[in-house]
């Protein structure tokens, strides 16, 4: 077990206390720095895509897993990312005035589906969110001056500060830079009073409302923040797709997403991380699966869909804290060797928490 | 404008269609007050329901009134299982996991019916393929009259068994208070998954009388999202809201595809918005807001 000696206040806020956290982030940053020095493109690709995943991970986090706000439909808010950033490109607005045009636009949106989140509670949330989703993917598909309805859109060049970017490794540069700048803001958040409310608000609304949390607020701002960032990401992911269609966003995108932060683990920004990885992973290994099983099991169609719901359902029953929680379990197990017990992490005794009052 | 006659078809068509909703919605609402869960997985139910009276009837070749009584209990047991086995191990979890869970199970189940019973679209012969005459050249089919006078049974069943049979007032007792029922020597784990497997052998009856409308194949689980929405609006606490909004929307559904046909097949969503943004619980409600 290793102590943290607490000297400076400044030791408080530090986002690497313990000196093997800052060895692990390091040996990664230096990783994802020299990744286009030692991968192939089709590789440096994939990580490009994971990059983009994790962040709209993050942004899923911050709403479920940070403020406990279930959404089923945040593929409307990459969709809405996608389609403004490359409308704005193809009208020869600058990289840079696009996404943050692109990120305000998804923020509102975001404030103004909060604002009636925050008078709902629970599943009727998680429905709304749904119906939203499905609602933007027929806008999406309708509009067809604006967004070629099902025709597809094509995606203007990626150009930053009038340097056209067409190779992979200038794309997974950008993608690189923009994932550093969320998980740096997102773990800079949860330092911060707004973030601590947003935990508060997921914990338990009412003692949230007794420490004078303004909880329909932090519902807006949780749901502004949360659609912002997965705007980001649905911009970047444009650059990726280089042709949008409404069916890309559509509700198995919005159950990729979650799948993403549930098995990540919910409630930790590294999870959303672990998450994007999972999911990038996931593709192969299925299609490693479909050549070991016998034919008649492996080459039916739904396969995939099968997989994706078993891998949750035994997620959440065995493993409820995700990738996160495993990794939590592994490193405990060696700092602490050879003391770890397993009741360490039993899971306590639970009740029905009910949102009835009678 | 249209003409009055077929404003009275559309609107008869509706409320069949309202009332298929109102029989998946029954199972939802149950099964949220019995355990707090919104089975997401419930359209599935009934989209199983329907495969399985299809293999019992179609396959098998035992006849349609048979293959539903014992396609109606088999994913009757299917419900109970699935509560039994893996809903109980995760109370007390999260609420955003429960959904999740659930949403799974939809995928689960869909993607297992699939490649049993084949992705194409099957047909199912019911004995309601006769068309009424109500006069004025409005004529109506039988399967659509089946529908409604299920849900009336069945709703006037239900409420004859939750107010009479003593099982019954044990499920109210412990959906109003698990721990109190529980000391009051009430199996209240056991009549929780019965109290799933009504939901599920409702559901599966809807499948196989909605079968002549809709077909038989592995998307007919989508209607579960429109039924909770009806749900939605008309309040999820009670089953007489439930109902109403379930009809609402059905009644709604048709004239909007008629005049506004940009959103054909989404203004169950369109109204279900609207409504929760003006009233955020329902039409008709039953939750209270934990005061602070």
């Amino acid at each position: 077990m290793q102590y943290l000696f607490k000297t400076r206040y400044e030791d408080d806020v530090r986002f690497l206390a313990k000196s093997g956290e800052k060895i692990r982030v390091g040996l990664v940053v230096l990783f994802m720095l020299a990744a286009p020095l030692m991968l192939q493109d089709y590789y440096l690709a994939e990580l490009g895509l994971l990059l983009v995943y994790a962040i709209a991970g993050i942004g899923l986090m911050i709403l479920t897993g940070f403020t406990g706000q279930v959404s089923f439909g945040h593929a409307a808010f990459l969709g809405i990312g996608a389609y403004s950033h490359s409308i704005l490109m193809a009208r020869a607005v600058p990289f840079s005035l696009s996404i943050l045009i692109t990120i305000l636009i998804a923020g509102l949106v975001g404030m103004i589906i909060g604002r009636s989140a925050s008078k709902m509670h629970g599943f009727y949330l998680a429905i709304a969110t749904l119906a939203f989703a499905i609602l933007i993917e027929t806008v999406f598909g309708e509009w067809k001056s604006l967004t070629g309805g099902h025709a597809g859109l094509a995606v203007p060049a990626l150009k930053v500060f009038g340097v056209t970017l067409a190779k992979v490794w200038q794309q997974y540069y950008v993608d690189l830079v923009m994932a550093g700048i969320v998980i740096w803001g997102a773990s800079n958040l949860f330092r911060a009073p707004t973030g601590r409310a947003f935990i508060a608000v997921r914990d338990s609304e009412l003692s949230a409302r007794s420490l004078g949390v303004n909880v329909e607020w932090v519902k807006i701002q949780a749901f502004g923040v949360s659609a912002a960032i997965t705007a980001l990401a649905g911009a970047l992911l444009a650059h990726q797709l280089t042709f949008l269609a409404p069916d890309v966003f559509g509700v198995l995108e919005s159950l990729k997403l979650l799948l993403m932060i549930v098995v990540g683990g919910l409630g930790s920004i590294l999870g959303a991380v672990f998450g994007a990885i999972f999911v990038s992973v996931l593709p192969v290994a299925i299609s490693f699966l479909k050549d070991v099983l016998p034919p008649s099991i492996g080459q039916k169609a739904g396969l995939e869909p099968l997989l994706f719901g078993t891998i949750i359902v035994l997620f959440i029953v065995f493993e409820p804290l995700g990738i996160y929680g495993r990794w939590l379990k592994l490193r405990f197990f060696f700092e602490t060797f050879p003391y770890y017990r397993k009741a360490s992490f039993v899971r306590q005794k639970s009740y029905l928490k009910t949102e009835r009052m009678r | 404008m249209l003409p009055m006659s077929d404003v009275i078809h559309l609107a008869i068509t509706g409320i069949a269609q309202g009332c298929a909703y109102g029989l998946i919605a029954l199972g939802f609402v149950l099964i949220y007050k019995a355990t707090e869960v919104v089975n997401f997985a419930h359209g599935e139910f009934m989209m199983l329901g329907a495969f399985a009276v299809l293999t019992f009837s179609e396959v098998l070749g035992w006849g349609f009134w048979p293959a539903f009584g014992l396609g109606c209990l088999s994913i009757g047991a299917v419900g109970y299982l699935v509560d039994a086995q893996i809903m109980r191990r995760i109370i007390g979890q999260s609420q955003a996991s429960v959904f999740i869970l659930t949403v799974a199970f939809g995928f689960i189940f869909r993607s297992l019916a699939g490649m049993i019973f084949g992705w194409n679209t099957q047909s199912l012969d019911t004995p309601f393929d006769g068309r009424i005459a109500l006069g004025g050249g409005i004529e109506i089919g039988t399967d659509r009259l089946a529908i409604v006078g299920a849900t009336v049974v069945l709703v006037g069943a239900l409420y004859l068994f939750f107010a009479r049979t003593r099982v019954g007032i044990a499920m109210q007792a412990a959906s109003q208070n698990q721990l109190a029922a529980f000391y009051m020597g009430i199996p209240v784990k056991r009549l929780i998954s019965f109290t799933w497997a009504i939901g599920a052998m409702i559901a599966a009856a809807a499948g196989a009388l909605l079968a002549p409308v809709t077909q038989v194949d592995t998307t007919i689980g989508f209607l579960g999202i429109k039924a909770l929405s009806g749900a939605i609006i008309g309040g999820f606490g009670s089953i007489p809201g439930a109902l109403l909004g379930c009809l609402l929307i059905g009644l709604i559904e048709p004239f909007a595809d008629y005049y506004v046909p940009s959103i054909k097949g989404v203004s169950a969503y369109v109204v279900m918005l609207l409504v929760l943004f003006i009233r955020p619980e329902g039409l008709i409600s039953q939750t209270y807001q934990k005061k602070a």
